[in-house]
This record gives structure tokens, C-alpha cells and sequence, in this order.
């Protein structure tokens, strides 16, 4: 049988590798054309967020960041924008004096004592290379940036922190104990999976009110601590464990406690990777809720920060741009990294 | 057990030293087959007081009217909130309603549950078709197409809204073409549709993933015997993978709904705020406006709201875990 199998794979095989198929070159061009929609967009707005304040709304824009040159010349108050003319078939560089119709008035920067006119059709503006590094210093210094960068890595740790010890604790109990009413409590957190923060939005915000944590960044972290994707993905994990160690640990005396954070907690560390990867990438990116629970600019997360930026500075998007780049490299990081856990996770429970 | 080595074994050890001696005094107080309950108690407690307190409150709020916060400084309205929602002389046409911003936000969250359904879905698929060929550099387009999924939904609206900006490159290509400039994201049609485009652009890779794992289960001598009867890759297609494939499809098409009726956060920061005018304003974002934006306050409406589009959702939900079931056996 296995052998009749791989006589006909490669009976196929020599027949496919023969000649390619139009559903190939269909194929081909489907996945070229999907890499290229989704890598356009992020590297223009990252190619644009190089460039510099005059230059980032150019229309037609250039693909790489560029700035005019200008010179000083003496006689002059201010700098003078340089421009290539031809003149008599000599190529030379002259800054710009003043512009009037079409013609412009130029001299040259080494002999400022004699403008000439030319025709502004016969000129071009120098420009160089140059990379707008204060589109991301300035937010840094002058902006909040900081802030909200440290507010949303203090929540995406401790929420994280506090979302793999609890629903570890939780998965440990429903998967290694029988107890009165175990079957029920587990389809009882599972059933939450069924109530998204959409629908409950408006009352958690009430109860957030009535514990006190309005405008607080425990009020964004705690709310979503437990959760049933985790509860599930631990504890499908667990159930692997065989019970015979922890059997032999409490023929030896161990806790309870001690069983599950020495034995069953090491054990469990590939589901555990999966799940901290998934609570980074939710914290990380969250938007809706703490827009809801936060209101000072001293508490607010990246996004919320970014999201407020840009309704205030609709126009700067220099900076704008350059921030959104910033947020968008640890999550591109970890996605260089740690893709292949992620597609797993997904593959394994269908949740993200 | 092994001796403490690494980093993240003394942070273990750390912990263990400081909880053991008062989890274990517990453990000897109530003995230890009710520790199960203990470690369950933080979650249930959060679940309890975050997510079943919520529904509570949702569903009480949803029959009080004013602005006030507490419930006891709250009128009791009956179904005021639910009739003042619900009253209309043609729900087709959201301006004979008491609350047409209400219907506007509906029919947009329906006209765009459809489309973005159907486009994500075909995307989906085809890409999922695509990727299990044996083709190369498979692993990288897989992580092309996923790489989107991972962005914050912030970062998305802004990186599109400056790729469609009257100085963006979409425009700049236009212009190449001949085309004059056109300014998308106010335009009612144009911003629309390129709301759907990103979220496709968005989530395609999720469902993808998803659709390529139920691909992949699917037994190769089925497709080996196909390949004696010398079948056309059409036939294969329609009269294999598709049928095979069927129950998955319809897991994805639920969750994909159950998703696009919540579709607020991306579309928000894309049309600055559901513009222009109400073109955008969907459901989600009729609810925080109604509870949180300016001084509206009005948490009762809100909160009927809220408890209708949860009924629609909840009905999507248990369609889903029926269709889940029937995938797994």
C-alpha cells in the first residue's frame, strides 16, 4: 500500500515539475500582489516619516526623503534656496534672489555683486538626501511620548504578569482536581467567550466608577485579567500532564500550592509562551477600553495617545507618522521572532 | 527536583518563598480537597464582578433614563428606552425614526457586515487555496499575509488614512494614470468602501490561518485518487476540497460576522470618527457615543442598545458553537 502511495506522489510529482500550469503563474501573481498591498502602505508610511515638515505633503511626492539646499550669502538677511541653471550650455549652481513671473533673479553665491535673470523654466532645485531624525526626537522631548510609551509597557507587563498566574491558577484547578460543580465552573468561564466587551462596555465602565479606578491604568489592566481563551488554552495543556507526578509529589508531602508552581507551571511553559505572546499583542494594541476608562494625557496608553495626537495635530504628519512607526516596532518584533508560536496558538484554539 | 539555575528559576523560587507559608496554612484551614476552589477564586472573582455584574447592571440601566451614575438616583422608565430605540414609521429609512442616528448606525453596521463578510471570506479562501499548493517560499507569504493581524488597529487607520490623503501615494499613482486627485475619506462612497478594504486588508491573514488548517486536514488519497481518475482541478475543487472544507467555511463566516458587527476601532480612527458626516457610524459607535462622548451621558439608552446588538450577537454565538460541534464529530 505505502508503496503503491509514493509510486503515484511521484508519478504526480514528475508529471507537475514537468511544465508549469496557468494556475501557477495565477498563484504567483495572487501572493506578489498580496505581499505587495500589505507591505505598500506601512513602508510609505514609514518612508514618509523620514522626510521633513515642508517636504512630506509634496504633491506628486518623492519615494525618498529630500530638503532643498540653502546657502548663505553675504548682502543677504536670509538663506537662499540653491538651484541648477543652464545657461549657454554651462551647468552651474545659483541661489535664488526673488521670483517674478517667469523669470527669477539669481546670483551666484561666490560673486553675490551681480544677479542675473533667468528663465524659471530652465531651473531646477538642488536638493539633497536627508534623513528628518527630529520627526522622532521632538516627539520624545516635546510631546508625551514618553509617557504613553511607559504607560503602555507598564500595562502590557503587569496585565500579562497577572494574566498567566491567574488563569494558570484556575486552568490547575479544572484540570487536575474533581470537585462539586468543576464541569459547571468551566462552562461557566468558557460562556464569557460569548459576551464581548462591546455589549458590557457601558456597565463595566459603572462598575469601574464605583471601585474607583476612573482615569487609573488599573482600571484598564484588571478588567481583562481573566480570560476564558487562557483558561482554555492552559487547561487543555494541563490535562497532557500525567497525574502520576503529581501523585508521587503529594506521596512526598508537597502542597498543593507547591505542586502547581514547581511541578505543573514548568511544565506547562510552551502553553504559557503562547499565551503571554497573545496578551502582549491584545495589551499592546488595546484601544477601545482604555479610551473609555482614561481621560488625562499623563495616563494615556500609545494608542489612545497617538489617537488623541492625531486629532489634535491633523496636520503635523511628520510627527504623526514617526510615532506610529515607533509603537509599530515591538510588535514587528515579535512577529519576526515568535510567528511561527502565534500561527500555532491560532491554529489550536481559533482565538486571537 | 533540579536545582534552582537560571533567572527564571530564582524568580520561581522568589514567589514560592513569599506565598507558600500563607497558601499552605489556608491549605491546612480547609484541607485539601477544597483547594481547588482557592485557586479558582481569583478568576470567578473577576469574572463575577467584570463580566456576569456588567450583564446585571446592563440590563437594569437599560429600563432607567437621566444621566445620573448610581442606579438608586435613577427613574425608573419601563421600556422607554427600548420604545424610543425601536419606534419608527419605515425602519428602511433611518430618518423617520425617533433615533435615526440609532438606524443609521444599523443599516451602515449591515451594509458593512455584508460586504466586509463577503470580500474577507472569498480573500480568505482563495489565499488559504493558495498557500496549500505545493508552492514555493510558502512560509513566507503565510507570514505576509498574517503580519497585519498583529498591528493595532490605531496604527492601521493612521497608516491608511495617510496613504489615502489628498498628497498620498494612492493619488500620486492616479495622477500617473491620468486620474484627478480625489480626497477618499470624505466622500461617502469612496470612505465606505475603503473602510471595508482595510478591514479586509486588517484580518484576511486570521481567517487564512484558520481555513488553511482545515485545508491541510483534509486526507491527501483523497486527492491522490482524484488524481487517478485523472480529474480536472476544477472538479477536485468543487467536488473535494469545498464540501470537505464546508463546515470550517461556516465556522469562519459566523465568527466573521460576529466580528464585523463589532467593527468600531480601525474604522473610528480611519473616518475620524465615523465620518464623513454619520457615512461610518456604526453600532459600537453609536453605544460609546451615546454613554461617553461630550455630555450625553446617556447610559440607559446606551445600555438598550447594548443589551439588543448582545441578543443578535449571542444568537451568531450559539449558531457557532452548533456549527463547532458538528466540525468536531
Amino acid at each position: 500500500m505505502s508503496a503503491n502511495v509514493s509510486a503515484i506522489g511521484f508519478f504526480t510529482r514528475t508529471r507537475r515539475a514537468g511544465r508549469i500550469d496557468i494556475t501557477d503563474i495565477l498563484s504567483w501573481l495572487w501572493l506578489i500582489g498580496g505581499t505587495l498591498a500589505v507591505l505598500v502602505p506601512v513602508l510609505w508610511a514609514g518612508m514618509s516619516s523620514l522626510k521633513p515638515e515642508a517636504e512630506i505633503t509634496r504633491f506628486p511626492p518623492t519615494l525618498l526623503p529630500r530638503t532643498a539646499v540653502q546657502v548663505e550669502v553675504s548682502g543677504f538677511d536670509k538663506p537662499l534656496s540653491l538651484w541648477t541653471v543652464t545657461v549657454d550650455g554651462e551647468t552651474r549652481e545659483v541661489a535664488m534672489v526673488r521670483r517674478i513671473g517667469l523669470k527669477a533673479q539669481m546670483v551666484d553665491p561666490a560673486n553675490p555683486g551681480k544677479p542675473v535673470s533667468v528663465d524659471t523654466r530652465s531651473i531646477s532645485p538642488v536638493q539633497r538626501l536627508t534623513v528628518a531624525t527630529e520627526n522622532y526626537t521632538d516627539p520624545l522631548t516635546r510631546f508625551s511620548f514618553l509617557t504613553f510609551l511607559k504607560n503602555s509597557v507598564f500595562v502590557t507587563f503587569v496585565a500579562t504578569l497577572l494574566t498567566l498566574i491567574v488563569n494558570a491558577l484556575a486552568a490547575f484547578a479544572l484540570s487536575k482536581y474533581r470537585f462539586r460543580g468543576d464541569k459547571a465552573i468551566f462552562v461557566l468561564i468558557i460562556s464569557t467567550l460569548m459576551i464581548p466587551l462591546t455589549v458590557v462596555m457601558v456597565p463595566a465602565y459603572l462598575v469601574i466608577v464605583g471601585v474607583g479606578l476612573v482615569d487609573n491604568l488599573w482600571g484598564v489592566i484588571i478588567p481583562t485579567v481573566a480570560s476564558p481563551t487562557g483558561v482554555f488554552l492552559l487547561r487543555q495543556y494541563m490535562l497532557t500532564i500525567p497525574d502520576e507526578l503529581i501523585e508521587a509529589a503529594r506521596v512526598d508531602a508537597a502542597s498543593e500550592f507547591r505542586i502547581f508552581w514547581r511541578i505543573v507551571l514548568p511544565l506547562t511553559a510552551p502553553a504559557l509562551a503562547v499565551l503571554a505572546i497573545f496578551s502582549v499583542l491584545w495589551r499592546w494594541n488595546d484601544f477601545l477600553w482604555p479610551l473609555i476608562v482614561l481621560s488625562s494625557r499623563e495616563n494615556f496608553t500609545l494608542q489612545i495617545g497617538l489617537n488623541a495626537f492625531q486629532g489634535e495635530f491633523s496636520v503635523q504628519w511628520h510627527y504623526i507618522l514617526a510615532m506610529t512607526f515607533l509603537s509599530l516596532i515591538p510588535v514587528t518584533l515579535v512577529f519576526l521572532f515568535l510567528q511561527r508560536y502565534i500561527t500555532t496558538g491560532i491554529a489550536g484554539t481559533g482565538m486571537k | 527536583m533540579a536545582r534552582a539555575t537560571g533567572l527564571p528559576d530564582r524568580a520561581l523560587d522568589l514567589v514560592m518563598a513569599l506565598f507558600e507559608a500563607p497558601i499552605n496554612a489556608v491549605e491546612r484551614l480547609i484541607g485539601k480537597r477544597r483547594m481547588p476552589y482557592l485557586f479558582l477564586a481569583p478568576n470567578l472573582v473577576l469574572f463575577g464582578i467584570f463580566t456576569f455584574l456588567p450583564i446585571a447592571i446592563a440590563i437594569g440601566y437599560a429600563f432607567t433614563g437621566g444621566a445620573d451614575l448610581l442606579i438608586s438616583d435613577r427613574p425608573f422608565v419601563g421600556l422607554d428606552n427600548f420604545r424610543k430605540l425601536l419606534t419608527c414609521d419605515s425602519y428602511l429609512v433611518p430618518g423617520s425614526c425617533e433615533e435615526s442616528l440609532f438606524w443609521t448606525a444599523i443599516w451602515n453596521t449591515l451594509w458593512f457586515v455584508g460586504f466586509n463578510v463577503a470580500a474577507t471570506l472569498l480573500v480568505a479562501l482563495v489565499t488559504a487555496l493558495i498557500l496549500n499548493r505545493a508552492i514555493a517560499a510558502r512560509g513566507f507569504f503565510r507570514a505576509m499575509f498574517f503580519y497585519p493581524v498583529l498591528l493595532s488597529p490605531v496604527v492601521i487607520g493612521l497608516i491608511w488614512k495617510w496613504f489615502l490623503d489628498r498628497n498620498g501615494l494612492l493619488n500620486a499613482f492616479l495622477q500617473m494614470l491620468g486620474v484627478p486627485p480625489e480626497i477618499f475619506l470624505l466622500d461617502v462612497g469612496w470612505s465606505r468602501f475603503f473602510v471595508v478594504v482595510v478591514s479586509v486588508w486588517f484580518h484576511m491573514g486570521f481567517y487564512t490561518l484558520i481555513l488553511l488548517a482545515g485545508l491541510q486536514a483534509i486526507p491527501k488519497d483523497l486527492y491522490e485518487a482524484a488524481a487517478i481518475d485523472a480529474a480536472t482541478p476544477s472538479r477536485t475543487l468543487f467536488r473535494i476540497t469545498l464540501p470537505l472544507l464546508g463546515p470550517n467555511l461556516l465556522v469562519v463566516l459566523i465568527l466573521l460576522m460576529i466580528r464585523s458587527v463589532q467593527i468600531f476601532d480601525e474604522a473610528w480612527v480611519l473616518t475620524n470618527g465615523g465620518g464623513p458626516g454619520t457615512a461610518n457610524t456604526f453600532i459600537v459607535q453609536y453605544i460609546y457615543q451615546m454613554a461617553f462622548a461630550g455630555d450625553l451621558r446617556l447610559y440607559g439608552l446606551a445600555s438598550a442598545a447594548s443589551v439588543l446588538m448582545g441578543l443578535v450577537l449571542l444568537v451568531l454565538t450559539l449558531v457557532q458553537l452548533r456549527l463547532g460541534k458538528k466540525v468536531e464529530s
